[in-house]
């Protein structure tokens, strides 16, 4: 059955259950990289590529930074994770089944027909997947929706948004960049996953995004430059968002595509190509 | 003359009275609140509205996160914009998503007026007809504007409401309830059928008022929900009425026209014919001198119904233009 109405739940104070140490995000890391190769390899299909680079991103997020609670994915006080760069549905999937949303199992079904693990995000159809995605440069736009919910119901949740750097060239990312800072929306973070590849080659030869930085301080954010592999990192540019008041913060995530197999690493072909069984059998001897 | 009341008027009041019942209420506008109307509400609950600026796209999606959230989002701008300007957002977030939202457009059609081609939205209801989940409703008039505006409010969904720019004149009374998925018959009559949405609904029953006086009984049927439609009063006229006109201020395709013609196909096969804006776009001119450069008046639906008695085969009516 479709859980297509997200209101349901009643807000009960819960405490994080998620306090993972730097060593075991780690461990966790590397087992959601695992999940991604065999994920997309027995799919035969799928972008392996961007979702080893958010593989730390997002395992920060939901094993130590996020306020969530798998037993209960529509509780209302919930932190939330927008992944707009739809794309990489594989490493959200398998965040999520490792963090009880739903049977670690069911991610072999990765793309086949009656899965609930669509090749894009769906947002009805996956426990814990809040937007469906796929069509790139939207996430934002309904971060922004969700981190007003917030303010009219004085809810505290934190509205966390997920984006590749290929999306950046999508001009609805840059209205709602300019509509949150418009909004004054402390409650709302932007991630970006910059491993500066798209599916055609380099960001900077397709279409060059620099001054990055720049551009997101002249539309009014508060700007993290990270290292989006580094747990440390990453957590202290969590931290400090939460404590910027009265805008939104982007953390500029300095990642590396392919990120953790050696032969993907800075590598377009894994892009939007799955691995064969060769390739697959030799990631995942590398992420033992 | 009948009484002429601005839709979009009673919109933006219907909006306020919705605010004050429901605190979940949101409405987005995209700097057009003060031709919209949603201004009323703006100015009522300041904190409950979002001008999100010429970002169309972006409006949509923040209005499905508010959504999603809860929210009873309503969403208005011109339906030009609501429709062309953001199709993508509309499809990925509202359709596949089937949130709670109601985008409310206002200035439809070619009585936009002077604003000319690329203001006149006469394309709008094959884009949001074609999407999975989304309810489609144009309203006759003031009065069947705020009875639709309460029930969306009130159905869980993502609707459509197109609202023109001009006053449109009354067809109902005010104890008028609008059922969603309903045609209303405006006019009892066994000869032939016209049905109408919108303001080509007084047009429908002016024509209906000359056609009595040559003899012709004319049922006239208004089909506010455009989707679902309500198939069995298609199929109850063509058995009954032997013949269908459909009038409406859209392009030939995907409109109501395409879509009773679908039901009329599949279930009971009459000769039909059509009163809309053919395959171009209209021009820059006032409302009124549009609608007779471009035929859509009570004439050529006259004209239509006498083409599809006499006639046959079916064809467009307003081809000599």
């Amino acid at each position: 059955m479709l859980n297509h109405i997200k209101i349901s739940a009643e807000s009960t104070p819960e405490a994080n259950i998620f306090d993972f140490s730097v060593p075991k995000l780690r461990e966790m890391a590397k087992r959601l990289r695992r999940h991604v190769i065999t994920m997309t390899a027995t799919a035969g299909s799928g972008h392996p590529g961007g979702s080893l680079s958010a593989a730390d991103i997002a395992t920060a997020l939901y094993f130590k930074a996020m306020r969530h609670n798998p037993q209960n994915p529509q509780w209302q006080d919930r932190d939330r994770l927008i992944l707009s760069k739809g794309h990489a549905a594989p490493i959200l999937y398998a965040t999520l089944a490792e963090s009880g949303y739903f049977p670690v199992p069911e991610l072999s079904t990765l793309r086949r027909l009656g899965s609930r693990l669509q090749g894009h995000t769906d947002g009805n159809l996956t426990p814990g997947v809040e937007m469906s995605a796929g069509s790139l440069g939207m996430g934002l736009s309904f971060g922004i929706g969700v981190a007003l919910a917030a303010r009219l119901d004085s809810r505290d949740y934190r509205t966390y948004v997920l984006l590749s750097d290929g999306e950046c060239d999508e001009g609805q990312t840059w209205e709602a960049a300019l509509a949150a800072a418009h909004f004054k929306l402390d409650n709302l973070t932007a991630i970006i996953d910059y491993n500066k590849i798209q599916l055609s080659g380099w960001t900077r030869d397709i279409m060059n995004l620099e001054p990055f930085n720049q551009k997101w301080q002249a539309f009014g954010w508060h700007i993290i430059d990270t290292d989006g592999h580094d747990f440390n990192q990453i957590l202290a540019a969590l931290q400090e968002a939460r404590n910027t008041k009265n805008k939104p913060t982007v953390i500029i995530a300095r990642t590396v595509k392919g990120k953790g197999v050696s032969f993907m690493e800075n590598n377009v072909k894994f892009h939007g190509k799955a691995p064969t069984t060769e390739e697959a059998e030799k990631a995942l001897k590398e992420l033992e | 003359m009948a009484v002429e009341v601005s839709t979009r008027e009673t919109y933006g009041k219907t909006l306020v009275e919705l605010g004050k019942q429901n605190t979940d209420i949101v409405v987005l506008d995209a700097d057009l609140s003060s031709s919209t109307m949603t201004h009323f509400f703006a100015r009522e609950f300041p904190d409950r509205f979002f001008d999100c600026g010429l970002e169309e796209q972006n409006m949509i999606g923040v209005a499905a996160g508010l959504a999603s959230s809860g929210k009873i989002v309503f969403a208005s701008t011109f339906a030009i914009f609501a429709s062309c300007r953001c199709f993508d957002q509309l499809r990925m977030y509202l359709s596949q998503m089937r949130l709670n939202v109601k985008v409310v457009a206002t200035h439809a059609g070619i009585t936009v007026g002077e604003d000319g081609t690329s203001h006149q939205a006469i394309e709008d209801l094959a884009l949001y007809c074609a999407l999975p989940g989304f309810t489609v409703i144009v309203p006759a008039d003031a009065i069947e504007t705020a009875e639709a505006v309460r029930l969306a409010a009130a159905t869980y969904g993502p609707f459509y409401i197109r609202l023109s720019r001009p006053k449109t004149p009354l067809v109902y009374q005010e104890n008028y309830h609008f059922t969603l998925g309903r045609a209303v018959t405006m006019r009892q009559g066994k000869d032939v059928t016209v049905m109408a949405m919108g303001i080509m609904v007084a047009k429908a029953l002016e024509a209906a008022d000359i056609l009595v006086r040559q003899g012709l009984e004319c049922r006239v049927i208004n089909m506010p929900t455009v989707k679902p439609l309500d198939e069995e009063a298609i199929v109850k006229a063509a058995s009954e009425t032997g013949a269908i006109v459909v009038a409406e201020e859209h392009l030939a395709h995907g409109g109501l026209g395409s879509r009773v013609a679908q039901v009329v196909a599949r279930e009971r096969p009459v000769l039909m014919s059509f009163v809309n804006l053919g395959d171009r776009y209209a021009l820059s001119g006032k409302p009124e001198e549009l609608l007779q450069r471009y035929g859509l008046t009570a004439k050529n639906i006259e004209k239509a119904v006498r083409t599809v008695i006499k006639s046959g085969k079916p064809r467009a009516a307003n081809k000599a233009h």
